[in-house]
């Protein structure tokens, strides 16, 4: 009980201090989370809608695939974005290797396929509505994505949160492609690790709850600002 | 400009899944004149104006109109039995007809202002459009599929969810279309509404056009006996 007890103070202590070695962490936590979020969606959000908007002679395999790689296993893929980006890889010349870079890249394969699948189920039940009337409209296909895009930007928050969370929780490829070199690419989870590792219990402990409640705030700001619950019908 | 009319169907038929719906149906559409496509269920009235529309693929026969498909598409209109409300504004809804035209949104937005006055929907246009009434819905409807100017606009039973109100005031609106030149097709149940708006009419029965003739001479002489005891009000099947 003392462990979650000195941990709570331990945290409350840090933050009301603003510890910049604490701050340090939280900012590059955000930085490297928030832009894999925002490349991922980039590439995930049109590619769920291209994939509810075509028929293709593979589609229902590649919706097969694009669901399976929701489960990719983190650690392996921090080995593939190691092995691609050290000395002897295929993009080792760009030597980001160690770097916030390398992390963003990583988690950018890790949480691509999750916002893609959540954005197509979402976009095939608006494309379902929206159907008849797009075609009577002779919408291009491109027209017709940005405007299922457009129309379900609020239920494609919850993909993108969903990415978010993945993400900001991740801990296996960041620490792998990432090292957790401290002033450089230690993020909270990485430190929860080597805390948790060194037996500072206390420390982790104020980490993971930084961690929490930073997850919890941003979900929450997005919700407000998205005005996720403004159009309910009920 | 040339006319996308006359609309002539040959032969035209559709299939779903193995099941003929429709066909094969022959016919032609005059570049005036308000057409109604009236029979009981499962008749083949909506599946026809889709056809004709291009919503459902020909499976025989053609369907041809006087300026190649791609360009006549731009100059239709479809109004649905259900109205399918994009999640927006009622200002946004109307415009986005004309933006996919290419329409800048300030242009777009002033041409919605003009036509929103035409349909009552002024006071409505900052509201959100899945929000409306049914009756709301369907005027948001028709005005979207009417702002674009088509030529030709198909109207899949509009008033069916509709009260007697609504319904006048929906007739109120195409009366009006109509006298500007567009040319209407729709599908009812509502044999007061086909006797009111009609200048021709199109029996469907069993996935065919079993009677098309002129809206008089229909309801006083149809010349099949399904048609009249359609007209009469009894089960035909």
């Amino acid at each position: 009980m003392s462990d979650y007890s000195d941990g709570f103070w331990a945290a409350w202590k840090l933050i009301i201090t603003l510890d910049p070695d604490l701050y340090e962490i939280i900012f590059l936590s955000l930085q490297v989370t928030i832009s894999a979020v925002i490349i991922a969606s980039i590439i995930g959000l049109p590619m769920g809608a291209w994939l509810a908007v075509n028929r293709f002679k593979f589609r229902r395999y590649a919706i097969a695939v694009l669901n399976a790689l929701m489960g990719l296993p983190p650690v392996v893929v921090g080995l593939f974005v190691y092995m691609a980006l050290s000395r002897a890889g295929p993009l080792g010349g760009f030597g980001l290797l160690f770097s916030p870079a390398a992390m963003i890249i990583a988690q950018v394969i890790i949480i691509t396929p999750l916002i893609a699948s959540i954005s197509h189920q979402t976009i095939r039940d608006l494309w379902a509505e929206y159907h008849d009337l797009l075609i009577s409209m002779n919408a291009t296909r491109t027209q017709r994505i940005k405007a299922l895009l457009w129309d379900g930007k609020r239920a494609l928050l919850t993909a993108t949160l969903a990415g978010f969370g993945r993400a900001i929780g991740e801990v296996g490829a960041i620490m792998i492609v990432g090292g957790n070199i401290e002033h450089a690419t230690r993020v909270l989870t990485t430190a929860i690790a080597l805390e948790t590792g060194k037996g500072n219990f206390a420390f982790a402990m104020g980490l993971g709850l930084v961690l929490i409640v930073l997850a919890v705030m941003i979900n929450l700001l997005i919700h407000i600002v998205g005005k996720t619950e403004r159009a309910s019908t009920w | 400009m040339v006319s996308i009319l006359p609309l002539k169907l040959t032969d035209a038929t559709a299939h779903m899944r193995g099941k003929k719906l429709v066909g094969p149906v022959s016919l032609t559409l005059a570049p005036t004149g308000f057409t109604m496509v009236i029979g009981p269920n499962g008749a083949g009235k909506t599946t026809l104006l889709r056809l004709m529309h291009g919503l459902q693929r020909c499976t025989g026969g053609e369907v041809v109109w006087a300026v190649p498909a791609t360009q006549a598409r731009d100059r239709q209109g479809f109004v649905f039995q259900s109205p399918i409300m994009m999640r927006r504004k009622v200002a946004d809804s109307l415009a986005y007809p004309l933006r996919l035209r290419g329409m800048g949104k300030a242009a777009a937005l002033e041409k919605v202002a003009q036509c929103a006055g035409n349909f009552g929907l002024s006071e409505l246009l900052e509201s959100w459009a899945p929000m409306l009434s049914g009756g709301e819905k369907q005027k948001l409807s028709l005005a979207r599929a009417l702002i674009t100017e088509p030529e030709i606009l198909f109207l899949d039973e509009p008033c069916a969810n509709l009260d007697g109100r609504a319904t006048r005031e929906i007739e109120s609106i195409l009366r009006q279309v109509q006298a500007r030149g567009t040319r209407l097709v729709m599908s009812t149940h509502n044999m007061g509404q086909a006797k009111r708006l009609a200048d021709d009419v199109i029996f469907m029965l069993g996935g065919k056009v079993h009677e098309h003739a002129e809206s008089e001479g229909f309801f006083e002489a149809s010349s099949t006996p399904e048609a009249k005891a359609f007209i009469n009000g009894d089960i035909v099947e």
